[in-house]
């Protein structure tokens, strides 16, 4: 569902809703409603729920990459890499999507959807991971000196695990956000939910609930993980 | 790749549709603007509710805050372009008829909405990393609400929520893409867009897209690490932002302790001037 251009004026417009048939029609219509659920929900398991789970793996590993990258490459490369991170989290994604999606055409629009936003969220994992490492105390590196650990065993065994540690409620957030952000994938054309719910109203011409039902389902999976890794941070911050 | 070989002929297109892209790039600005008041104003007003120890007050600002924050940026935008203006079908007497078809506002009122319910969160927050013996002494002061919170907490406040502000007004900015799907808001994403019609090139155009707002967020993290600067030299805490700029060296102290806490009185970087220079702490 591309809405944009010519076609966007003639379809979206809101004054083009026959004013008449909206105040015959109810407000709310409980049988719509029930209706349309299992759609929507089907595409909530199937599509945002996968891009935010497939997604956030990609940018954790990725982000992480990057974050070791920028700390262990020369100057100049690690400057060139940074920057790339930064022009990657300084631009929309809504942009990027379209970009990636012209430039490899062939290549199918969910894939294209997970991988640009593993990419775009890695590049926030990443700052995240960076705080993280050089919270690690200074001692701990001098022990693995101390202790002639090589470099692979210092970061594989020592850093990283610490490091890991308090980042993962900021990852968790930053996993939050990448699900409310899906619903940019009908930029590409991907039948995410709000996509779903809006061709499942078009036809009969009805939008209150189908938006609502998939407000409330956004809001009933992100409130309920705000709030565990909340509690997930203060655990970590009191055992610190 | 025949990309690159074209590359040329596309930003030339570009350039022949500099009209309409520039046209397009000031909605974006605007809306990033407006957007960013609006939101500023919410992130005040809801964090100052949701830090209060008045049980009526925070309830509702927090049941505001999480709504807002929990729904998407995508569903808020459709559910005030689609749904809000089934209540003016409803009842054509209503006023304002003309605002609820704008979507050029609603598109505003989206993005103040979602992103300054995330601001709420920063306001809150840094308000209550305010110093707690600050917040007492206002009390032994016995100063009003309003004279305290202008005088005392805001300020302070103020420049430890700067940096989570400005985080989210690039957020913001980048939000602003997606309403390119609206009918009637021409901004640089749909300008663009509409340029793929004619040419059938997105390619290119999309990269100019993204530099565009590059440089569009950097301006913006500029101006609020500017903003923040102030706050801090205006709190004593820092250089001023002259102190900054000018190209007098500035004395680094080795070994000086990082400030462990923001609201801790950092060391005096620019102490070649220490006559004039804010004193550690001074000025609260």
């Amino acid at each position: 569902m591309m809405m944009s251009g010519i076609q966007a004026a003639e379809i979206d417009d809101p004054t083009m809703i026959d004013e008449e048939e909206v105040r015959e029609s109810p407000f709310w219509d409980w049988d719509f409603a029930f209706d349309a659920f299992p759609d929507i929900f089907m595409a909530f398991v199937e599509v945002t729920l996968l891009v935010t789970i497939i997604g956030t793996l990609v940018a954790a590993v990725l982000g992480l990459i990057i974050a070791i990258l920028i700390m262990l490459l020369p100057r100049p490369l690690a400057w060139c890499v940074r920057w790339l991170a930064n022009f990657i989290r300084m631009t929309p994604i809504v942009v990027q999507l379209i970009f990636v999606f012209w430039a490899f055409v062939w290549m199918d629009a969910l894939t294209i959807g997970i991988i640009v936003f593993g990419v775009h969220y890695a590049t926030y994992m990443s700052e995240v991971y960076r705080a993280g490492i050089e919270s690690v105390p200074k001692g701990q590196w001098e022990a693995t000196t101390a202790l002639s650990m090589s470099a692979a065993r210092t970061w594989r065994k020592i850093v990283i695990p610490q490091a890991l540690r308090s980042t993962v409620p900021s990852l968790g957030n930053y996993a939050i956000s990448m699900f409310k952000d899906t619903p940019f994938l009908l930029v590409i054309g991907v039948a995410e939910m709000v996509t779903v719910a809006g061709e499942r109203g078009a036809p009969v011409f009805r939008t209150t609930e189908v938006y609502t039902i998939a407000g409330l389902l956004f809001l009933v999976a992100s409130y309920p993980t705000a709030v565990l890794i909340h509690r997930l941070e203060k655990r970590l911050a009191y055992a610190q | 790749m025949e990309f690159f070989e074209d590359w040329p002929q596309y930003f030339e297109v570009a350039i022949n549709w500099s009209d309409r892209l520039l046209a397009g790039l000031w909605t974006t600005i605007q809306l990033t603007l407006f957007g960013g008041i609006l939101a500023f104003l919410i992130a005040v007003a809801l964090g100052l509710l949701a830090g209060s120890p008045n049980g009526w007050l925070r309830i509702p600002a927090r049941v505001l805050i999480e709504f807002f924050r929990g729904i998407s940026l995508v569903v808020l935008l459709f559910w005030l372009m689609f749904v809000l203006p089934q209540i003016w079908m409803r009842n054509p007497d209503l006023p304002f008829r003309d605002l609820v078809y704008n979507t050029f506002l609603l598109g505003v009122i989206a993005l103040g909405l979602n992103y300054g319910a995330y601001g709420a969160e920063a306001v809150r927050a840094s308000l209550t990393t305010v110093a707690s013996g600050q917040w007492e002494a206002t009390t032994a002061l016995s100063m009003s609400w309003p004279h305290k919170m202008r005088r005392v907490i805001f300020p302070q406040a103020w420049a430890l929520m700067l940096p989570s502000l400005s985080n989210l007004w690039v957020h913001l900015l980048k939000g602003s893409a997606i309403a390119y799907i609206m009918p009637f808001v021409s901004d640089l994403t749909a300008e663009l867009n509409q340029l793929r019609r004619p040419t059938d090139i997105w390619f290119s155009h999309a990269f100019i897209g993204l530099v565009v707002y590059f440089i569009l967020a950097l301006v913006l993290t500029l101006f609020m690490q500017t903003l923040e600067a102030r706050a801090k030299h205006k709190l004593g805490r820092g250089p001023s932002i002259r102190e900054i700029l000018s190209p007098a060296p500035k004395a680094i102290v080795p070994d000086a302790p990082v400030a462990a806490s923001v609201t801790e009185p950092k060391s005096d970087a620019g102490a070649d001037v220490p006559p004039r220079s804010p004193s550690e702490g001074g000025a609260r």
